[in-house]
């Protein structure tokens, strides 16, 4: 039997998908069939739910001393858009959310800033934690994770036990870009290297603290790394069981240097599509996927519905990350907006907290 | 591929090349089976058509925008005294074409236009004329059912002697536009002013007869209902049963910015487009060629709609007027190796064609 009807066969009676199958899948490129395939892990595991959250995203500073070719966010400090906040404007922002009752979770990623110290990081977490003691803090990626431990002379264990002390309740998934040392040494030198991310997530997972991960392609990445990407957080989950959801990011090459270096455009619907049903049938040990709507923009999101994904995230409030790579999505949306996409098609809308629990 | 339940059925008759009837066609419209729909129409299109995906390197010209028919649905129409109402002289649309032609690819123009209220059929008719001379290379596909009729009512000829004079000026097909949804409760509301259901139908019915292809359409997501968005397909298929006289389908996704309807409608969403055009490839099952119209439907839901149906992406268009007036968040105008990369991504084969299919 080729890998092409192996895989089918093993889709048909749920069993995993293994290398070959998964790219025999991809490059068969029959989109509706993973979409429907997809779909049906899906609904064996959510049934016709689609979760959402209320939530909000903070990025702490665009200053950074990684500057990775493919991030058009972080900037030198002196840029004329460079941005840090102080603990008093984290307060601000923090005093002017509407309903704060209403919010189940905190979103703060950042760059890896050159001055601060480890303590800047926390004391944003303790505020945030003392302004809104209910609510769910996702924060900081495996990248930041190895940054604070290098500028703090802490262990991995250390680093994220005083980050749940501070309150911290989960890690974001981001950073993971692909987990290749080829790849990463083009698009992103000077970040954490793959076996120290998947050590930082294995780390968290043994302190009982949950996280995301992610996959961001259409670079220049090979459609094997993809998959090897894919396999080593199934692994990853296998012995730990920490992952919570898992988020696809297509490339945006707009205004970063690996774009222009290597000519790249963003891909297009189809493989975004593609991608995130694919992955839904190799990663067998995941509950939940992410259509990110920030990336995707609201159509494609909507659409991700039906190719596998169960979530549509938050309204978010105000995203810089990927809109200072030209996304085209708007900076924040409604709850009434979220449920009404979800509920076209078809599906009903739930409410999670920043666990994929229920709010009720 | 997979069954479910009631739909089975529906499933076995595609599968079997069997008809849908309209109760099929409603129950389609009422099941949130997306991807059941798109993997349905994908195999119809692959039997139909194979992996081909039509485009071309194209101009839109549009004479005027100044219109006495002024349609709810329509941001583009303007009177005469309006802020940006335009039309165009004939030099206007030889500097437009010559622009356009710096592409060596360029194949063929697109004139839909506003029904001038001064305007007599001559001035119409000279614009095809001058452009076939200056441009013999091109195909010319121009106005819809709508214009046409308007061409017979201020000219006293019959709709048959109208086609003739354009085809003998070097109109080769007639463009799909104007169809909306066909069915009089629409149209009276919406756009009581031009060519009724009958008498769209009855220009693409002549026009067939005289041997000129022209393509059909359908706007949704305004006023109508789902069984009308059914009835209007099944009134396409009966008359392409008789005639076999249609190009192409387009689905129209109604764009409400700057409309009459603004307030009221909202766009449909990617989810609804998608469904639409699965739907129209299996109620049109003798109809060979479904366009993905990325003006409307933005880049990557016509890349998607490729598997939902759709084997015709249109073409780069040069600059697009009609429906950047209702708010098209699309480009004006998309380069070629752009769609070529488009087709390529979804697995299939790009053909530009300047002609009939």
């Amino acid at each position: 039997m080729n890998n092409l009807d192996s895989a089918k066969e093993k889709i048909s009676s749920g069993e995993r998908l293994n290398f070959d199958e998964i790219l025999a899948l991809y490059e068969d490129n029959d989109l509706l069939y993973l979409a429907e395939s997809a779909r049906r892990v899906k609904e064996s595991k959510s049934g016709k739910k689609i979760f959402y959250t209320i939530n909000r995203h903070i990025n702490l500073t665009n200053v950074c001393k990684a500057n990775c070719p493919l991030c058009a966010f972080q900037c030198r400090s002196g840029d004329n858009r460079a941005f840090t906040l102080e603990l008093s404007d984290v307060e601000k922002i923090l005093s002017l959310i509407p309903n704060p009752q209403s919010l189940s979770e905190i979103h703060i990623v950042s760059s890896l800033h050159p001055n601060k110290n480890f303590d800047y990081y926390l004391d944003a977490v303790k505020l945030v934690k003392k302004n809104l003691p209910h609510v769910g803090i996702n924060a900081f990626t495996p990248v930041e994770i190895v940054n604070f431990a290098k500028i703090g002379g802490k262990s991995f264990s250390e680093v994220l036990s005083e980050l749940i002390c501070a309150g911290v309740t989960s890690l974001a998934g981001g950073g993971a870009e692909i987990l290749s040392d080829r790849v990463r040494e083009i698009i992103c030198p000077k970040k954490c290297t793959a076996a120290e991310w998947l050590e930082v997530m294995k780390t968290a997972h043994k302190l009982g603290l949950k996280t995301n991960a992610s996959m961001m392609y259409g670079h220049i990445e090979t459609i094997e790394e993809r998959i090897e990407h894919l396999i080593k957080l199934r692994d990853l989950q296998d012995e730990t069981g920490g992952f919570m959801a898992m988020m696809l990011f297509p490339f945006h090459p707009e205004n970063t240097e690996l774009g222009k270096k290597f000519n790249l455009r963003r891909v297009g619907a189809w493989e975004d599509l593609k991608m995130l049903a694919l992955s839904r049938l190799a990663l067998d040990n995941f509950e939940h996927f992410k259509a990110f709507w920030v990336m995707l923009t609201l159509p494609i999101a909507q659409l991700a519905l039906s190719f596998g994904a169960d979530d549509l995230d938050g309204t978010i409030g105000e995203e810089k990350i990927i809109h200072a790579a030209g996304a085209k999505s708007s900076a924040g949306i409604t709850r009434q907006k979220l449920e009404k996409i979800i509920s076209e098609c078809g599906y009903q809308p739930v409410e999670r907290d920043s666990f994929y629990n229920e709010v009720i | 591929m997979f069954v479910r339940g009631e739909l089975e059925k529906i499933e076995h008759k595609v599968l079997s090349g069997e008809r849908l009837t309209r109760e099929d066609g409603e129950k389609l419209f009422a099941c949130n089976e997306l991807s059941w729909l798109g993997a349905l129409a994908d195999y119809v299109r692959k039997k139909i058509c194979g992996d081909l995906v039509y485009y071309n390197v194209n101009c839109h010209v549009n004479l005027t925008n100044i219109c006495k028919s002024r349609c709810k649905f329509c941001a583009f129409g303007r009177n005469v005294d309006d802020n940006g109402a335009y039309a165009m002289t004939i030099d206007d649309a030889i500097k437009l074409v010559e622009e356009a032609s710096h592409d060596p690819h360029l194949s063929g123009l697109h004139i839909v236009s506003g029904l001038h209220p001064t305007w007599t059929f001559e001035n119409y008719l000279a614009f095809v004329e001058v452009l076939h001379k200056k441009f013999p290379a091109l195909y010319i596909k121009g106005f819809t059912g709508v214009e046409i009729q308007h061409f017979a009512n201020i000219s006293g000829l019959s709709v048959e002697e109208v086609l003739i004079r354009l085809k003998t000026a070097g109109l080769q097909a007639i463009a799909g536009g104007g169809a909306e949804i066909l069915t009089d409760r629409v149209r009276n509301l919406l756009c009581p002013k031009k060519a009724t259901a009958a008498e769209w139908l009855n220009v693409a019915r002549t026009a067939h007869k005289l041997g000129i292809k022209t393509n059909a359409s359908m706007l949704y997501g305004h006023i109508e209902t789902l069984s009308e968005r059914v009835e209007h397909l099944i009134r396409l298929r009966d008359l392409q049963d008789e005639t076999g006289g249609f190009q192409t389908f387009i689905c129209f996704p109604f764009l409400p910015k700057n409309t009459a309807l603004e307030k009221e409608i909202k766009q449909t969403s990617m989810w609804d487009d998608l469904r639409t055009m699965a739907i129209s490839r299996l109620m049109l099952d003798n109809f060979k060629n479904i366009k993905a119209y990325w003006v409307m439907l933005t880049v990557p839901v016509a890349q998607v709609a490729l598997s939902f149906g759709a084997n015709d992406i249109d073409g780069t268009i040069h600059r697009e007027n009609i429906l950047h007036d209702a708010g098209a968040t699309s480009p004006r105008s998309l380069a070629e190796d752009e769609i070529i990369r488009i087709i390529k991504e979804a697995g299939r084969i790009p053909c530009a064609i300047g002609g009939n299919k």
